[in-house]
């Protein structure tokens, strides 16, 4: 194989979600102004209160500047004029509560269920997780809700939830991002199409795995998707995220938040695997990636994030927790790959209000190629977090000479009780590893996917079985072409 | 036939010539041992056979079971046959040596067009292997030599060659800085080896290894050329009389 096809073939396998799908759409004209705003809120059949929240935060937006702090200096000066914000798969109007087929044989390709199997008697297939697929700006499919709602628990898109459920969804949205909260968030919290609703009610524990997923298609559009999932109290939930969207010469913009509110003594874990289009080798195209999450713990609440970050041409993230009841904890684990010339700025921040709050940070950075990844986190006591603990270790693992590593931690404590510990290392992956596995027959770039996947191990046995497996895969195939 | 033919061999590291002129053969079924002082390039030529980054062969030539030895990536001569014992392991963490033994397996199929072991047929090799070269189980679990004492490396090492059976070993000082019963774990292991298909090429400084695997020739390595060839004799003599008796 001459090195032509080698390249051809590693680009070939090495983004397999990159296809588009053939459907007709529904676009408004692209452009933001109140108009744009007062359309989408129109085109969802929204109440008047959720109009003025829209309109309130598109004007903060409009008063505030892109933050420029992140170590991104690829991130380019986004023009919001020119993305469509509103596309929607055209529903047939004699089927209109049918997933259209083209949508399910997407999801399908993806390996995301949008229908629940049959399960036949007396044979446990997998372990059954419900999804709420999202198709650009409207959740097109939400399963098990039956299941779930015998237990009390909602689980359905957001606008759905905004139609059904409008008084949950008006106690909680914006408690933890507020409206204007950062640009980002203004923006989302103005223009936000649809999203994922969850509410577990007191003392439930949810009986399977809850996810969403996310797909970009349409060309020239953004998504901006909103997300809340609401944990009563003793109530537990483990959720997951994922997505993927179609490889582009152009960057599209994914400007989401997701909140999560954790009520006393309720337990969430989140798990995100973040694999949208990464750009191609030369830096072209990808998706840029500024969102916004964050929970918010109530007394002994306990808030797990877990990520693995491999997609997207520029990462913006930092999944925060404000351990506001004493006895609350949280954990951020991550695992953050970047190659060619991906960018990523992404950590957490862990503000301990409470007395005797915990968090423990595990940041894992991988960069190869011409990326720079970046580790950004703030741990803050408060003047009442007495007798509070944090723990961060953030390590980061070189392969190339080309690539940057960079670690930012903040530690802000306001409480002579309050204990911080802060753990840094830089790794390489040494030419001895190489020869070693090599002599074992094992060659360059499959050793370095082994070595890599040892090196996020903490992490990555933190996620649910089944994503624990696709994003070792995702991890080996994104270092395609780094080594060697 | 040969196993592994070494003709006028020179090889460099960092512009600085170790290997200067070997000649060494071994042929099919055979065990040899490669003795020699400190500086010798024992391990340099370990190294060279093996393709280790570094190490730049300036003229001659190996033949390994017919096959020009030296065009081929440090995979594919572990594909083709050839294992090295290293003198000094590294170590990959977070990596299991399930994990790891799984992929240099699949590996080795896979370049011969085989399919991966299935489950069940890897795990039963796994611990037939381990019972042989006397590890618990827990081995199976534990990072590639990650907080391994010396002893355990060396089994580890042992155990890795077990798993691949290689049709020719290098063991670089297999037998450095064990005790009798590991030193024992390690000859059992050349010697299970021992088939007319099969041959290793033990480097040492000490006799007693290889009292226990009887090699069928000695070759005594001095400044990167071979200078001296026999029997068990020649061993005797370095034990009791020192390199310096051999010219």
């Amino acid at each position: 194989m001459d090195e032509q096809e080698l390249l051809k073939d590693i680009a070939g396998r090495e983004y397999s979600e990159g296809f588009v799908t053939r459907i007709d759409q529904e676009f408004i004209p692209k452009g933001l102004t109140e108009k744009t705003v007062r359309l989408i809120s129109e085109k969802k059949g929204e109440p008047q209160w959720l109009l003025d929240f829209r309109l309130d935060a598109f004007r903060k937006w409009q008063k505030m500047e892109a933050p420029m702090w992140g170590h991104l200096d690829r991130l380019p000066e986004i023009d919001f004029q020119d993305i469509i914000y509103y596309a929607a798969p055209v529903q047939d109007a004699d089927r209109p509560t049918e997933i259209d087929p083209e949508l399910e044989k997407t999801f399908e390709k993806l390996g995301i269920p949008v229908r629940e199997r049959e399960v036949l008697a007396g044979v446990k297939s997998k372990r059954e997780v419900a999804v709420d697929a999202v198709f650009d700006s409207v959740s097109v499919s939400t399963t098990f809700r039956k299941a779930l709602s015998e237990k009390g628990i909602i689980f359905c898109s957001f606008g759905e939830a905004v139609q059904r459920h409008p008084d949950l969804v008006r106690k909680y949205l914006a408690t933890v991002v507020p409206s204007g909260d950062n640009f980002y968030a203004a923006l989302n919290s103005a223009v936000f199409s649809d999203g994922s609703f969850c509410y577990i009610p007191k003392g439930v524990k949810c009986p399977m795995d809850l996810s969403s997923y996310f797909r970009i298609n349409a060309a020239g559009t953004g998504q901006f998707e909103r997300t809340l999932i609401v944990a009563d109290e003793g109530s537990s939930l483990s959720y997951m995220e994922g997505c993927t969207a179609p490889m582009r010469d152009a960057n599209q913009l994914h400007a989401a938040v997701v909140e999560i509110i954790v009520e006393k003594g309720a337990d969430v874990r989140y798990s995100t695997v973040q694999n949208w289009y990464p750009g191609d080798a030369q830096g072209r195209g990808g998706i840029l990636n500024l969102v916004t999450k964050r929970g918010l713990c109530k007394e002994g609440a306990h808030l797990s994030w877990t990520q693995v970050e491999t997609g997207s041409a520029i990462t913006w993230k930092y999944p925060s927790t404000i351990l506001q009841g004493d006895d609350s904890s949280s954990e951020f684990y991550s695992v953050a790959l970047t190659n060619n010339y991906q960018q990523a700025d992404t950590g957490t921040k862990m503000i301990h209000i409470g007395r005797n709050t915990r968090s423990r940070i595990v940041s894992k950075g991988i960069s190869a190629g011409h990326s720079d990844n970046s580790y950004r986190g703030m741990v803050r006591m408060m003047p009442g977090a007495a007798g509070a603990r944090n723990y961060s270790q953030c390590d980061s693992l070189l392969l190339g000479s080309n690539c940057g590593a960079h670690t930012f931690p903040y530690i802000k404590n306001q409480n002579p009780t309050a204990q911080v510990e802060h753990e840094a290392t830089t790794s390489r992956i040494s030419e001895d590893q190489l020869y070693y596995c090599a002599q074992r027959g094992i060659s360059a770039e499959e050793a370095a996917g082994l070595i890599v996947g040892g090196y996020a191990r903490e992490v990555l046995s933190r996620l649910p079985m089944e994503f624990a497996v696709e994003a070792r895969k995702l991890l080996s195939v994104n270092l395609e072409g780094a080594i060697g | 036939m040969d196993m592994l033919e070494i003709r006028n061999l020179h090889a460099s590291v960092e512009g600085k010539e170790i290997l200067r002129g070997v000649n060494l053969t071994v042929p099919a079924g055979e065990v040899h041992a490669l003795m020699g002082p400190n500086g010798a390039g024992k391990s340099t030529l370990g190294a060279v056979l093996t393709g280790r980054p570094g190490y730049t062969v300036t003229e001659g030539s190996v033949l390994f079971k017919g096959q020009d030895l030296l065009s081929l990536k440090p995979e594919e001569r572990s594909w083709a046959g050839l294992f090295m014992s290293f003198q000094y392991p590294v170590e990959i963490p977070g990596v299991s040596y399930s994990a790891f033994m799984k992929a240099a397996l699949d590996a080795r199929r896979r370049a011969s067009g085989k399919d991966p072991l299935s489950a069940s047929e890897f795990l039963k090799l796994l611990s037939d292997r381990m019972a042989f070269v006397q590890m618990k189980p827990e081995f199976a679990k534990r990072e590639v030599n990650v907080g391994f004492s010396g002893g355990e490396k060396k089994r580890a090492e042992v155990f890795q060659m077990a798993m691949l059976n290689p049709d020719f070993s290098i063991l670089d000082e297999t037998d450095s800085g064990l005790d009798v019963d590991a030193l024992k774990i390690v000859a059992d292991g050349v010697n299970a080896l021992r088939s007319p298909g099969k041959s290793a090429l033990v480097i040492t400084h000490y006799k007693r290894l290889l009292e226990m695997v009887r090699p069928d020739r000695v070759h005594v390595l001095k400044a990167g050329q071979v200078v001296a060839e026999g029997g068990f004799e020649l061993v005797e003599q370095i034990e009791n009389e020192g390199y310096d008796s051999i010219r």
